[in-house]
């Protein structure tokens, strides 16, 4: 190969590399936080790839979780959720996000540059399995609790009093507790009356904790059969301002053991068949006391979320408070016209993954396509966030998260910085250690060293590689490597000229010589590389790729280029007797 | 011309034993407390959570950590990372029955802890990590296999390149690396991350890359010089290359010294773990991998092998050699 051929090819190289590193504009797709559309912004990039250690933002690893209900098909079912995160995440305005499947069980998602990680997370994770029941008018549940409370009472759950040692214990108890919330309620009347809000909430707190002892107290010592769950919940009648058939409520400090008893498998088969218990998804606060609704409801729903075909989060007119607004296919709403049809002046149950949003509205007539979903006290973002994942539509079987990885954007900066700063410094050393040691000839392999960065640099954003943490580190210690070569040739050379060898011939000589070495043995890396590349995960990856690209360009620059430099060397001085080297 | 050992005719192959009773004090101790104590895995292979927390002002570690176990959150390791107000606090995952929602619930925990003894808004977690155990045993099984695997990857190669003594000398020279370096990570108590293993895989081509050059020279000195032993080969083709050596373990350590200091927080442990690396590949190069090319070559006298047929060949050879590197 002749000179101008060679420098030819080395212009190309520079060229190309220049070319994917230009900064060119990039199109993000955003959600603007006042309006919830989603805009299209653009923005000028370096083509170079940020890994998420680097650029912040989040990876999350997800998996079936099948603690509460198994998959039949769990491929199948790996591939839906897939697809509805997809979707989701679309919706979402994340720019590139990466989303894909991992063996045959595993998702991972990875969100750069995320600021609300937990929105972010609930979006991933929520099943968004949306059912539409009508309550129960049977008072199935009612006539059901003294049967649930003697099955209870079998197994020898007998309400508080079953916990109780001694009858001295259960008098102080019972007292204390009575005494403790009279106080209690005194001061929060006291509060209420001379101080706004703050004071009252706090109030409100302490007495929806207490009384309840106290309650149950009193009914354990009331002559009355004294059930567990009889004392609990009540019908909520006229307490909850209307009354909704199949409605009942439960103090919000009993809800975690009422739900605990009443999903005992002994005491669900109480209930006549085709009724269900759900819950609300939020409590209610009546009077001064914190409540959770209870329903039975038809366990037969009579439209799923699987018929839905838009939804839109919106702000009430009336109210002003948030509403999800949605409409039904074709199927969905014939079916939904013919059911609200047959139960006009009968209340239906909205529930999103089995919890029922909002008190059932009465079925005043025949219900079409469309539908909102009232959703109380919550933020129009909450409202948005519901309706994406509606649309994407519910995923087959809820998802766990088994590994999440979080980086702030400002540690990114930070890791970019300090990577730089290494760099630099690293690369100072070398060139010092290089020029003075080989001179002139030091010089060169300088030279070559920059094309190496660039040429390096150039191929990772070719092949769309991302630059991690220890990517980057990688490159950092390659700078210290990829001299190797020079130093094996320059080696060489001067062994070659203290043979007495003539200088143009000691230079071929040398490139010669050195090659099968640095072949041998950046193949055997390269060989290493593949491994590591083959076992690591996200930042590992990257790093794996830069050592791959970065040995490719080390071999080029170091041999092709520096030959090339002392082709043209010595062309220029075809006399030279000594080398500066 | 700056030439380092230029002239150099160090008789390293002779000298072996030494390096033998060297690299055993520094490996068997290693290993020894390995044993008692065990590696120091990071929450990505053991499961669990990790917070990395900066704080507006600086807080006692020890204070923190009291706090903190004031608030339920016991037994978490808390420690110092770069600057006074930047911490790391770490929740491994204990029992095996715990599932990832745990090291969710666990992440959630500390910041509740923390809003409590730090304040809200006076904090700010810039890195989160919550592996489940499952993972992190994946993960393990994983870098293990990778190891194994390119060793036998790399002896296939040179076996190719060169022949399969070389291959089996070089991955001998490699698994004294590894087990030396295993050996510094336990007794540095350097926390064994995926970027550590990273370090220890690229520590591995960067050891094999300087025996490779070794035996490279000495495949060619085999060739070239038919009269010289087998030892006097090894011994010519070590110091012929010392200066290349020198030089390139010279470059090789002043960037991973700039990573180790300039570098920050992360990536210090691999920093560190390959400037080891640097050592111990250099040692074995040249006191592993050229001794136990030797052995084979007496036990299984290969084409070019001649050691066998004039051991322990005297040295007048190798000094004889002498006017030559003079030049």
């Amino acid at each position: 190969m002749t000179i101008r051929t060679r420098l030819l090819l080395i212009a190309a190289l520079i060229l190309l590399s220049v070319y994917f590193l230009i900064p060119r504009n990039v199109t993000l797709r955003e959600r603007d936080p006042d309006t919830g559309v989603m805009k299209d912004r653009t923005e000028m990039r370096m083509p170079l790839k940020l890994g998420l250690d680097l650029q912040g933002g989040m990876h999350l690893a997800l998996e079936l979780d099948q603690s509460k209900q198994v998959s039949a098909d769990p491929k199948r079912d790996i591939d839906l959720a897939l697809t509805v995160l997809r979707k989701r995440i679309d919706e979402f305005g994340v720019t590139e996000p990466l989303i894909q499947k991992v063996g045959d069980q595993r998702i991972v998602v990875e969100l750069a540059g995320i600021t609300e990680p937990a929105r972010a997370k609930a979006i991933v994770q929520r099943s968004a399995f949306l059912e539409f029941r009508i309550t129960d008018k049977a008072n199935a549940l009612e006539k059901a609790l003294p049967a649930m409370d003697r099955v209870l009472r079998g197994m020898g759950i007998r309400g508080d009093t079953a916990k109780r040692p001694s009858a001295v214990e259960q008098l102080l108890g019972a007292d204390s507790a009575s005494k403790a919330a009279k106080a209690d309620s005194a001061t929060a009347k006291k509060d209420t009356a001379g101080k706004p809000a703050k004071a009252a909430k706090a109030a409100k707190k302490d007495t929806a904790a207490k009384p309840t002892k106290a309650d149950s107290a009193v009914k354990d010592t009331a002559p009355v059969v004294g059930g567990v769950l009889s004392g609990l919940i009540q019908p909520s009648g006229a307490a909850a301002g209307s009354v909704v058939p199949g409605e009942y409520v439960v103090p919000e400090t009993a809800f975690p053991r009422v739900d605990s008893l009443i999903n005992l498998p002994a005491v669900g088969r109480q209930l006549p068949r085709g009724v269900v218990l759900r819950w609300s998804a939020s409590p209610t606060s009546i009077g001064v006391q914190s409540y959770r609704f209870l329903y039975a409801l038809e366990d037969r729903p009579i439209v799923t979320g699987s018929n839905l075909e838009d939804a839109q989060a919106q702000l009430d007119p009336l109210t002003n408070g948030p509403i999800v607004t949605f409409q039904l296919d074709r199927a969905g709403g014939r079916k939904f016209a013919e059911e609200t049809g047959k139960h006009v002046g009968d209340y239906m149950a909205i529930l999103l993954d089995g919890r029922v949003q909002g008190r059932p509205p009465v079925i005043q007539s025949r219900i079409g396509r469309n539908g909102q979903i009232t959703l109380g006290n919550r933020t129009l973002q909450e409202a948005q966030d519901l309706a994406l994942t509606l649309k994407a539509g519910a995923l087959p079987i809820p998802l766990k998260i088994v590994e999440e990885r979080q980086v702030g954007a400002s540690l990114g900066s930070d890791s970019i910085r300090d990577g730089i700063t290494a760099g630099l410094v690293g690369t100072a050393l070398v060139i010092v250690i290089m020029v003075v040691f080989y001179r002139l000839s030091g010089v060169l392999a300088v030279i070559a060293l920059g094309l190496y960065i660039l040429f390096t640099l150039g191929s990772l954003s070719m092949v769309d590689a991302t630059l991690t943490l220890p990517g980057l580190a990688g490159i950092v210690l390659s700078i210290g490597i990829a001299v190797d070569a020079n130093v094996l040739i320059f080696e060489r050379i001067r062994e070659e000229l203290l043979h007495g060898k003539t200088v143009r011939l000691a230079v071929d000589e040398g490139f010669k010589h050195a090659m099968n070495a640095i072949i041998d043995s950046n193949v055997s890396t390269i060989l290493t590389a593949l491994f590591l590349f083959q076992f690591g995960t996200g930042p590992v990856k990257g790093f794996a790729v830069t050592l791959i690209l970065g040995i490719i360009a080390s071999m080029i620059t170091a041999v092709f280029v520096t030959r090339t430099f002392f082709m043209i060397w010595l062309e220029r001085r075809p006399t030279m007797s000594t080398l500066s080297i | 011309m700056l030439r380092l050992f230029a002239n150099a005719n160090y008789d390293f192959i002779g000298v072996r034993r030494y390096a033998y009773g060297i690299t055993a004090a520094v490996i068997l101790p290693g290993l020894l407390f390995l044993l008692i104590k065990g590696l120091n895995y990071s929450i990505e292979f053991t499961g669990g959570t990790l917070l990395q927390v900066k704080s507006k002002t600086a807080v006692d570690v020890a204070k923190l950590r009291g706090d903190l176990d004031r608030e339920g959150i016991h037994g978490a390791e808390i420690q110092n990372f770069g600057a006074a107000n930047e911490y790391v606090i770490r929740a491994r995952v204990a029992k095996p029955g715990t599932d990832a929602n745990d090291t969710q619930a666990a992440a959630q925990a500390v910041s509740h802890a923390l809003d409590q003894v730090l304040g809200k808004g006076n904090y700010e977690v810039v890195r989160t990590e919550a592996v489940g155990p499952k993972v992190g045993g994946e993960l393990r099984q994983k870098a293990f296999l990778a190891i194994f695997l390119s060793f036998f990857a790399v002896l296939a190669y040179l076996a190719y390149r060169f022949e399969w003594r070389f291959g089996l000398a070089a991955v001998a020279a490699t698994a004294h690396d590894i087990l030396a370096t295993i050996a510094f990570i336990g007794v540095m108590r350097l926390e064994v991350s995926l970027t550590v293993v990273a370090a220890v895989l690229s520590m591995v081509g960067y050891s094999l890359n300087d025996t490779i050059i070794i035996f490279d020279r000495v495949r060619e000195n085999l060739r070239k010089l038919k009269k010289e032993s087998f030892e006097g080969v090894l011994n010519r083709s070590i110091n012929e290359t010392l200066p290349r050596s020198v030089l390139t373990h010279g470059t090789s350590l002043a960037s991973l010294l700039a990573l180790a200091i300039f570098g920050g927080e992360v990536i210090r442990p691999f920093a560190l773990v390959m400037f080891f690396g640097v050592f111990t590949g250099t040692f074995s190069s040249i006191y592993i991998a050229s001794p136990v090319l030797m052995a084979i070559e007496k036990r299984w006298p290969g084409q070019l092998a001649r050691g066998h047929l004039t051991p322990k060949a005297a040295p007048a050879p190798v000094t004889s050699r002498k006017p030559q590197t003079v030049g």
